[in-house]
């Protein structure tokens, strides 16, 4: 019946909306928690979810050692071609050959922060790291080398 | 007890005693213009402010909080860095056009201003005809807005302009249609008779449930005429930058957006008169005790109460609901409000005739 239709259409209408602005009312009436970060002020106690991505870092332990082996898989995996990684050979005292990583290049003015080399690592290497202030005066100072001098690769890690 | 109206009274008898009449009157005439645009001014800043705030404390947030204590000198420097800005005209405008019309969208807010009572006895313009002027002149503002968007000679003012339009014409009906029940009550279209009728309880107390109905659609109603979210289609956000002021900077913008908190500003003023009594303290029938201490608080006070705890719906319901397509909001004002409005109509006449109000 089009009467019956057309009034339950108003009533519902009109109690959907009631509940939410029962919902906004209340938040306005209870105005404890706050959801926003007070950004500048709470530098040193800066509160961000885990999954929060900043830039992507190459994780060195204390012995200054690393678990990238060179394999590229990163630099694949990245859609916009902010990843180079440079290979050398290294030689064991046997005399065998074996790739490993050189340098280990990142654009972070390139990045999107989306992940994807991330999830490509094989041995786990790089993560996404939660530093956001990247703010420089020279865009060159936004490339970056991500392996620390001197480092190796961990022992075990193929 | 010092009131609006004894100061008004005074200023007048002094003027007249001092010069000859026109000069008093031109003199009045100045004294009213200047206190409009203060008002404005004033207005223009809290309501930015207010309108913030609410939307910040609506979704936990803590909203301007900078400049000044607890932010409240947040929209003086907005208005100050809008004041500093370059008022560009685009090259392909119509440039009379283009820069008309943010006066005219602003004088229309401002001829709205004269029939409106601020306090007992403290009225611009009584006029005997003051519910059928505002509805006439606030019909005036959609050519301010459809004059924005043409001369700007873009694709986004014109589209925004266009849905303002046809947004303004229909909303006007159900507006139109949700005031005559008050004038029906009250047999008056006198705002300060309307106010009079209201001594012994608002009409939305008196006039129970076919007036709490015509109040709902005249607040839906005003809510699309000043063009607020959530019939926000004239700037549109998100699809059409800004709609008719997309092309607009400066002081000409800074115009056009006091222009809107402004008509908000009266369009709750008015339905403040209307439904809730305008000046007029909460009476409840013979309860004399009771309406002796209603009365000790100051008429003005009453007034912009009211006003502001409208505004403040308003402004909840711009932060609170979802925003409509073009069709479907005329949908609503053809399928829903016109006709119900319509029928509420007919059942106020029938209550006003029968007198089956308080």
């Amino acid at each position: 019946m089009f009467l019956k239709d057309y009034i339950t259409d108003i009533y519902k209408g009109v109690k959907s909306l009631l509940i939410g602005m029962r919902r906004t009312g209340y938040y306005f009436t209870h105005h404890k928690e706050i959801i926003t970060q007070q950004y500048p002020d709470n530098r040193e106690e800066l509160n961000l979810p885990t999954r929060f991505r900043g830039e992507v870092i190459l994780l060195h332990d204390e012995n200054n050692e690393h678990a990238c082996t060179g394999c590229t898989a990163c630099e694949l995996a990245c859609p916009n071609g902010t990843i180079k990684i440079i290979t050398k050979f290294d030689v064991s005292p046997e005399g065998k050959k074996k790739k490993a990583l050189d340098t280990f290049i990142y654009h972070l003015e390139l990045c999107t922060m989306c992940n994807l080399c991330v999830v490509a690592c094989p041995t786990d290497a790089i993560v996404m790291a939660q530093n956001f202030e990247h703010s420089v005066y020279d865009r060159s100072k936004l490339t970056k080398k991500l392996n620390k001098p001197g480092s190796k690769i961990r022992e075990g890690i193929e | 007890m010092l009131s609006f109206h004894s100061i008004t009274d005074s200023i007048d008898s002094w003027l007249n005693h001092t010069f000859s009449p026109t000069v008093a009157l031109l003199l009045e005439c100045t004294i009213v213009a200047i206190a409009a645009i203060a008002l404005f001014a004033t207005l223009g800043l809290v309501l930015v402010l207010m309108e913030r705030k609410v939307a910040a404390f609506m979704q936990i947030r803590m909203g301007p909080n900078r400049v000044g204590p607890k932010g409240m000198f947040q929209s003086l420097a907005d208005t100050i860095k809008l004041v500093m800005k370059e008022g560009l005209t685009p090259d392909g405008a119509d440039k009379f056009l283009f820069n008309l019309a943010p006066f005219i969208v602003m004088i229309v807010a401002m001829l709205l201003l004269a029939p409106i009572g601020f306090a007992s006895g403290f009225q611009i313009w009584d006029i005997n005809i003051g519910v059928l002027y505002i509805s006439a002149i606030s019909s005036i503002s959609v050519i301010g807005i459809l004059m924005a968007g043409w001369a700007s000679n873009n694709k986004y003012s014109l589209l925004g302009a266009m849905r303002s339009g046809a947004q303004i014409v229909s909303y006007e009906l159900s507006a139109g249609l949700s005031i005559l029940s008050i004038v029906v009550l009250s047999g008056s279209l006198q705002l300060s008779d309307i106010v009079g009728a209201q001594s012994n309880g608002w009409w939305i107390f008196k006039g129970h449930i076919p007036v709490i109905i015509s109040f709902v659609i005249f607040i839906i109603a005003v809510t699309a005429e000043t063009n607020r979210a959530p019939f926000d289609l004239a700037e549109a956000e998100s699809e059409l930058t800004a709609g008719f002021h997309t092309e607009y900077s400066g002081m000409k913008f800074a115009l056009i957006f006091l222009a809107e908190y402004i008509n908000i500003f009266i369009v709750c003023a008015i339905g403040a008169t209307l439904f809730f009594g305008g000046w007029m303290p909460l009476h409840i029938g013979n309860w004399q005790s009771f309406n002796h201490i209603m009365d000790y608080i100051p008429s003005s006070l009453w007034f912009f109460g009211k006003t502001f705890f409208l505004i403040f719906v308003i402004m909840w319901f711009r932060w609170t609901f979802p925003r409509l397509r073009i069709d479907q909001l005329l949908q609503l004002e053809w399928k829903y409000l016109l006709p119900i409005s319509m029928v509420n109509l007919l059942l106020v006449t029938v209550m006003a005739i029968m007198g089956w109000y308080f």
